[in-house]
């Protein structure tokens, strides 16, 4: 599930509900033929993202989940058995659960390291400063695919394949994050860091009591991308962890696709997996899409 | 409570900027000592060197018997109050206030909830501690904000221009509320403005301030009665003072209406100058002269010394008239009684009072000469009270 689909489908509810409610008042401009056109416009946008989605979820009701015809995209009655299967039978909840606690060791490593990095990178002065914030947004270049082959060397080296280790550790640092809090904490008047200063606050009361409850939309925000971004996480897991009862959900999926007892695919044990493993990010972006958007904006102050 | 004494203070930036020349100031314990001067003169970055905010680049500064050059802002024992208050949004006044008391200083508890109290019941914001800065006014912010600076009891308070972000009425409140709060406290205080209003009516003293250097401290009448320069001259005083490129000639004949031996000629004008220290040495030079606005009046009857000028505009005040003049090429202001019935394009005669003249070197703006200073020792002079007439 992706940020900008789910920006996309944030902002066509938003404009849904103030159009729904200026009909309401005597004083609303009425909806003439260019607010029509926006509104199908927008709808067709939103309804071809949302559409695999949508397939995606029709196919996890049926049998087999082969679809030739339209006609086969009708919902099927097999979105019970389908979901217990997946969930209980083949253990899937397992994946998930591992997924989960991944993503929230991640997302809470991610965090402590980035407001202390962003802390010294705005309120410190120390040679190369610079240099060094150069660097850590040099890091940027450096995502999982590019550096998993020595990263694996590393990690096999430490005797430290296949562990919960394996797959949060590599992910606690974020330049993205840095960058995101640096830029938040800039924007915070110098003289209420000068107030602390005055008062002998250090660095990391005023770290606890000041900078972090300041930021609250921008870590809710931060938080959330985090989260799905480590949920989304395939390629590394894969790679490092050899057990099923380690394994995450992305990965787990394809321990669905040979399930099928005619040795074909079964397509709709696949979606019914694809559909769980969408609703936790899902949940998440809906629950806490003002923050986010909130972290969006370029604040100036 | 202690003195704050600055020697020989240089500020350059990393970036080559002066902001702070060769500056020396003795601040007196228990002094209300207001810095005033134009933006980017170096008030600010004076205030943040005292607090510690800034380091000198040469110079030391000391308060009470301790040098504190080196001294980190937390070890100074100061108090700072800001232009826009810097106060915690997600905190409560109360604890706004109380922020950084239990590192500032070991305080107890109760010293704590007392101290706050009776800062409150000071500052009439006793029922406003629980709410948070987005619910207070801009007035209300400024008490809580002074509120933090008292609390700590501090030996030194810095205001950084704490009365900017007000509207006019609430300046002019808070004005004399920090005056009172003086008087209670009688704590050593530096206050920064750029206003010259607050720093005549608020100092003990005033330092003015221009690029970096001290142009004159003085308590503000002699400010503004004996202006060390054409800067501090031109700064105090609203409306400004008139300066009028003058040549400072010897009479061919002694005097015989009793005014003095020299004159300044302007355009034609001759004004007699009173005798007072510094003439001699101006004599045969040009310079500059100063009178204000309010020292120019509208004699009953042509005399010697009053000068014919044209009205372009005229300004009610309601205090005052203003009437901006024209002679030749010259402009200038005179204020006048309210109640004249002098309109634009009017001719009008005005007499500078001979007590309150001035003169400036024409190069260096350095003042040469006050003729209060000769009035002083002299006669009353016979220029009649305007105000005393029927």
């Amino acid at each position: 599930m992706s940020a900008p689909l789910l920006a996309v489908l944030s902002a066509a509810v938003d404009r849904s509900r103030s159009a729904l409610g200026s009909l309401d008042r005597p004083t609303a401009r009425r909806l003439d033929g260019e607010q029509i056109g926006l509104h199908l416009l927008t709808a067709a946008a939103v309804f071809l993202l949302v559409l695999p989605v949508l397939i995606a979820a029709i196919v996890s009701t049926k049998r087999t989940g082969i679809v030739t015809t339209v006609g086969d995209l009708l919902p099927g009655g097999y979105a019970q058995t389908n979901y217990r299967r997946a969930l209980i039978t083949l253990g899937f909840w397992r994946f998930m659960l591992n997924s989960l606690l991944m993503s929230v060791v991640i997302v809470v490593g991610k965090l402590l390291i980035s407001l202390l990095a962003a802390l010294v990178i705005v309120y410190y002065r120390f040679p190369y400063k610079n240099a060094v914030f150069m660097f850590v947004l040099f890091t940027l270049l450096l995502p999982v695919p590019v550096r998993f082959v020595p990263l694996y060397r590393l990690v096999t080296d430490l005797g430290l394949g296949n562990t919960f280790f394996a797959i949060t550790v590599p992910y606690l640092a974020s330049a993205t994050t840095v960058f995101i809090l640096r830029q938040h904490f800039l924007s915070i008047p110098a003289s209420l860091v000068e107030t602390a200063k005055l008062d002998d606050v250090g660095p990391l009361r005023f770290l606890v009591s000041v900078l972090i409850p300041m930021s609250r939309g921008v870590l809710v925000g931060v938080s959330v991308i985090m989260f799905v971004y480590a949920w989304n996480q395939y390629l590394w897991p894969l790679v490092i962890v050899n057990s099923e009862s380690l394994q995450v959900a992305q990965v787990g999926l394809s321990l669905l696709r040979g399930q099928a007892s005619t040795g074909e695919v079964a397509w709709s044990m696949v979606m019914t997996g694809s559909i769980l493993t969408l609703i936790p990010p899902l949940a998440l972006l809906v629950l806490f899409r003002r923050p986010l958007l909130e972290t969006f904006t370029i604040q100036q102050k | 409570m202690t003195d704050v004494s600055l020697q020989d203070v240089w500020k350059r930036y990393d970036d080559g900027v002066l902001a702070v020349e060769d500056l020396s100031l003795r601040v007196e314990d228990g002094e209300f000592l207001v810095v005033v001067g134009p933006s980017g003169c170096g008030k600010s970055t004076t205030l943040r060197l005292i607090a510690g905010l800034e380091t000198v680049s040469e110079g030391t500064i000391r308060m009470g018997d301790r040098d504190v050059t080196d001294v980190e802002p937390k070890d100074r024992n100061v108090a700072m109050v800001f232009q826009n208050y810097a106060l915690y949004p997600h905190m409560s006044a109360r604890r706004n206030i109380t922020f950084g008391m239990r590192s500032a200083g070991s305080f107890s508890d109760e010293e704590v909830t007392q101290r706050v109290e009776d800062a409150a019941d000071l500052l009439d914001i006793a029922d406003l501690l629980d709410r948070k800065p987005a619910a207070l006014s801009g007035g209300e912010r400024q008490r809580v904000a002074l509120g933090r600076a008292i609390v700590r009891d501090p030996d030194v308070f810095l205001l950084d221009e704490p009365l900017s972000n007000l509207d006019a009425k609430l300046r002019i409140r808070m004005r004399s509320e920090l005056a009172k709060l003086h008087d209670r406290l009688r704590t050593t205080t530096v206050y920064v403005t750029h206003d010259q209003t607050e720093a005549m009516t608020l100092g003990d003293r005033v330092v003015v301030m221009n690029d970096g250097e001290i142009q004159q401290i003085d308590p503000p009448q002699r400010l503004y009665d004996y202006p060390e320069n054409r800067f501090v001259a031109e700064f105090v005083g609203d409306p400004a003072m008139n300066t009028f490129p003058v040549r400072v000639e010897e009479r061919a004949q002694p005097a015989t209406d009793g005014a003095g031996r020299y004159v300044a000629t302007h355009a034609g004008v001759d004004l007699p100058l009173p005798d007072a220290g510094g003439l001699a040495a101006a004599a045969g030079d040009e310079a500059l002269l100063g009178i204000r606005p309010e020292d120019l009046h509208l004699p009953p009857d042509p005399d010697v010394g009053s000068f014919t000028a044209a009205v372009t505009v005229t300004e009610p005040l309601g205090d005052s008239l203003l009437l901006e003049c024209r002679i030749g090429e010259d402009e200038f202001r005179a204020a006048v009684s309210p109640r004249s019935t002098i309109e634009p394009g009017d001719t009008v005669e005005l007499a500078p009072d001979p007590a309150r003249l001035h003169l400036f070197d024409a190069g260096s703006g350095e003042a040469l000469y006050h003729s209060a200073e000769g009035a002083r020792d002299a006669e009353p002079s016979g220029i009649p009270d305007p105000d005393r007439l029927a």
